[in-house]
């Protein structure tokens, strides 16, 4: 039962600070189909500063350079969708999708060049950080770690940015009525950097928090196995929402956990149902999902229409 | 201004911003080489583009290349998928799903239930198309975006398949059981029999690539296919209904065109394009499938790529399929001790990436040309 808490939090922190970050950039009108390259990229941030630390180093250091390193990373590469679709107008889920296979392929090169440099018989895509990853456990022998208070905080943060601030505020009008805003001299094209290079942070510290999460060791051919995209889903759940998006969260991060460890449940384990129905369950919860609260959609209205500021 | 007008021809534009992206896809790449290991990067990038003419002896070379183009059919059909969609105004990023599907039905009809190639086939096209139809119906009548829908699908018909696929299993390995064997089973006893019945006839074409055993019928067939896209897209009624709902689809609807029909039937063709796809490659046994892969088969994905690439254009798709299969496969001449295979995937999704800005790239080369018009006008009012 213990396990199945720890693991349910765990994906549920990725999942939150993944989707609010998409939820940033669509407010501010831009579909970022790429979290998933995003967090691949965070990831690789993380895991690069973790895998180099020497050992010894105190546990604040690793846990405050191993997060900067993940939000930079994310922010960097989510300057490849804001460049293309805010000042070249390209069609932004293309973009998302070469976002998505480039962060695969680019985070696999980059892993593999640097192994084989250290070791030329060693052209694996792994890398591993287990000392750094036990400065994130709040408690010894459990997987609950510093990540989840973090993700609470940025959870709150988002709220009030988003409802209780102007910039929150422009930055929302930016994703309804561009031209609206313009006219009262918001600079949209700013505004919609912000909130690109804000899905950018959130999701890269998503990727980090996804590669620590049980595990000290992560081959970057696989990506992020979707998570990318499950957000995209819990996003839409929770209605472009914070608290809302909180809420799907968890019950996504519920199903995830219950992918892992189902077989500790002794009635789970007497159905004797294959493990691939438990692969597939976070997918069809949010298939299901999306049949119901898609019909009336909460999205942002200018979402995915480049602004232009010739055409009013 | 003869020359002048050639430029503004809709077809020599997008020949030109596709070889823009490639040329900028391989900058990149070759940038990437040189980071890695300065040395040998020229030589490296050389090797990713020339690929099967690597080899000197010309029959290894032949060889090489029918393995490029049976690779390149299945890609030739992902790609048609995502473009025909995208006609559409849909993006089909499920291709890849619906490819697995695909997969699954063909290989376990074959080995499994020991059918023929034609109605393995057959099971292909109806897998992929009823996974592109559910994104369909989706889309048209609960308004879930087809992307989200389509990448649900990907993971759930990657676990299906795989569940599926345990059933035809060889227990000594993570692989099926070859194409052209058949599993019996007598008494609740398995046994294989070989079973060359589901293998796709090889038409003597195999006898131009030094007997390569894998190319047969699936390469005419996949460009066969290509064009009748193009005539279905250009010269029917019915392709231009789908074509005007994906320019506009309330005025479609307000012209008296089935707009959820055509959404529907639009993704079961595209599935049906990706699931065909699968059985081109499958069924010629050129590789079996493993039922503990835990991620989605690139061949979809690289299809997105082709598809933009070819200018969204059946018949452009045809070039563009072949030449990212190409790079596919020079990646791997690559010395691996140096240089990661995966620099091929990184120049096809920079390829993708760079085909974003292609509506920039065009209104640039007008903009261009209008101003030297302009200027060539200005100059001979002057002269006069």
């Amino acid at each position: 039962m213990i396990l199945l808490i720890q693991y349910t939090l765990v994906f549920t922190s990725v999942l939150m600070l993944v989707a609010l970050g998409g939820c940033f950039s669509e407010h501010s009108g831009v579909i970022n189909i790429g979290l998933e390259g995003i967090m691949v990229f965070g990831a690789l941030g993380g895991a690069l500063v973790m895998s180099a630390m020497p050992a010894g180093t105190s546990a604040f250091i690793i846990i405050v350079l191993s997060i900067l390193a993940a939000m930079v990373m994310g922010i960097l590469y989510s300057l490849l969708l804001a460049v293309a679709a805010i000042n070249f107008k390209a069609d932004q889920t293309l973009v998302g999708t070469a976002m998505n296979l480039l962060g695969t392929a680019a985070a696999t090169v980059i892993v593999k060049a640097l192994n084989t440099s250290v070791n030329p018989n060693n052209p694996s895509s792994t890398l591993q950080y287990i000392n750094a990853k036990k400065a994130f456990l709040l408690v010894d022998g459990y997987e609950f770690n510093w990540f989840m208070p973090l993700a609470l905080c940025l959870l709150v943060l988002a709220y009030v940015i988003l409802y209780k601030t102007r910039f929150g505020l422009r930055l929302m009008s930016c994703g309804e009525h561009p031209q609206a805003a313009a006219s009262v001299g918001i600079n949209v094209y700013k505004m919609r950097y912000a909130g690109v290079m804000i899905s950018g942070l959130l999701g890269g510290l998503g990727g980090l928090v996804y590669i620590t999460a049980g595990v000290s060791e992560w081959k970057f051919e696989n990506g992020v196995a979707g998570f990318g995209f499950l957000a995209l889903a819990v996003m839409i759940f929770g209605g472009w929402k914070p608290f809302r998006i909180a809420l799907a969260a968890l019950l996504f991060g519920f199903f995830r956990a219950l992918s892992n460890v189902y077989t500790g449940f002794d009635l789970l384990a007497q159905l004797n149902l294959p493990s691939t129905v438990y692969n597939m369950l976070p997918y069809i919860i949010s298939l299901v999902v999306l049949v119901f609260f898609s019909k009336n959609s909460a999205a942002p209205k200018a979402e995915g229409i480049p602004y232009d500021q010739g055409s009013r | 201004m003869q020359k002048n007008s050639l430029l503004r021809k809709p077809a020599v534009q997008a020949l030109l911003t596709s070889l823009l992206c490639i040329l900028l896809g391989l900058l990149v790449g070759f940038i990437a080489l040189l980071i890695i290991n300065p040395s040998g990067a020229t030589e490296a990038i050389g090797d990713i583009i020339k690929n099967f003419m690597n080899y000197s002896k010309s029959a290894t070379r032949l060889k090489n290349m029918g393995n490029t183009l049976v690779k390149t059919a299945p890609l030739l059909m992902c790609s048609l998928s995502v473009l025909f969609a995208y006609k559409v105004g849909l993006f089909n990023i499920g291709a890849a799903g619906q490819y697995v599907a695909g997969a699954g039905a063909c290989i376990f009809c074959a080995v499994g239930l020991g059918w023929h190639w034609l109605p393995c086939m057959l099971m292909s096209i109806l897998a992929g198309a009823l996974v592109g139809a559910i994104s369909g119906v989706l889309k048209a009548y609960r308004n879930v975006n087809e992307v989200i829908s389509c990448i649900m699908l990907n993971w759930i018909s990657l676990y299906l398949v795989n569940t599926l696929l345990s059933n035809v299993k060889n227990p000594t390995s993570p692989y099926t059981y070859e194409i052209s064997k058949r599993l019996v089973t007598v008494d609740g006893v398995s046994s294989v029999e070989t079973h060359t019945e589901a293998l796709l006839p090889q038409l003597g074409i195999n006898s131009l690539f030094n007997n390569n055993k894998y190319v047969g019928l699936a390469i005419p067939l996949a460009i066969l296919l290509a064009v009748s896209i193009w005539v279905l897209l250009n010269k029917t009624k019915l392709g231009y209904e789908l074509r005007a709902t994906g320019l506009n689809k309330h005025a479609a609807k307000y012209c008296g065109m089935q707009d959820r029909a055509n959404i529907i039937l639009t993704m079961a063709i595209a599935g049906g394009l990706a699931g065909i796809g699968a059985s081109m490659l499958y069924l010629t046994g050129f590789e079996e499938w493993s039922v503990t892969q835990s991620s989605v088969p690139g061949m979809g994905f690289n299809g997105i790529a082709a598809a933009f690439l070819g200018g969204l254009n059946p018949l452009g798709a045809i070039f563009s399929s072949f030449f990212i299969q190409h790079i596919t496969d020079g990646g791997a001449q690559l010395n691996k001790q140096v240089y990661p295979a995966e620099i091929s995937s990184l120049i096809s999704s920079l390829i993708i990436y760079f085909c974003g800005f292609v509506l920039f790239f065009k209104l640039s080369l007008t903009k261009w040309l209008d101003k030297r018009n302009e200027k060539a006008a200005a100059k001979g009012g002057a002269d006069k």
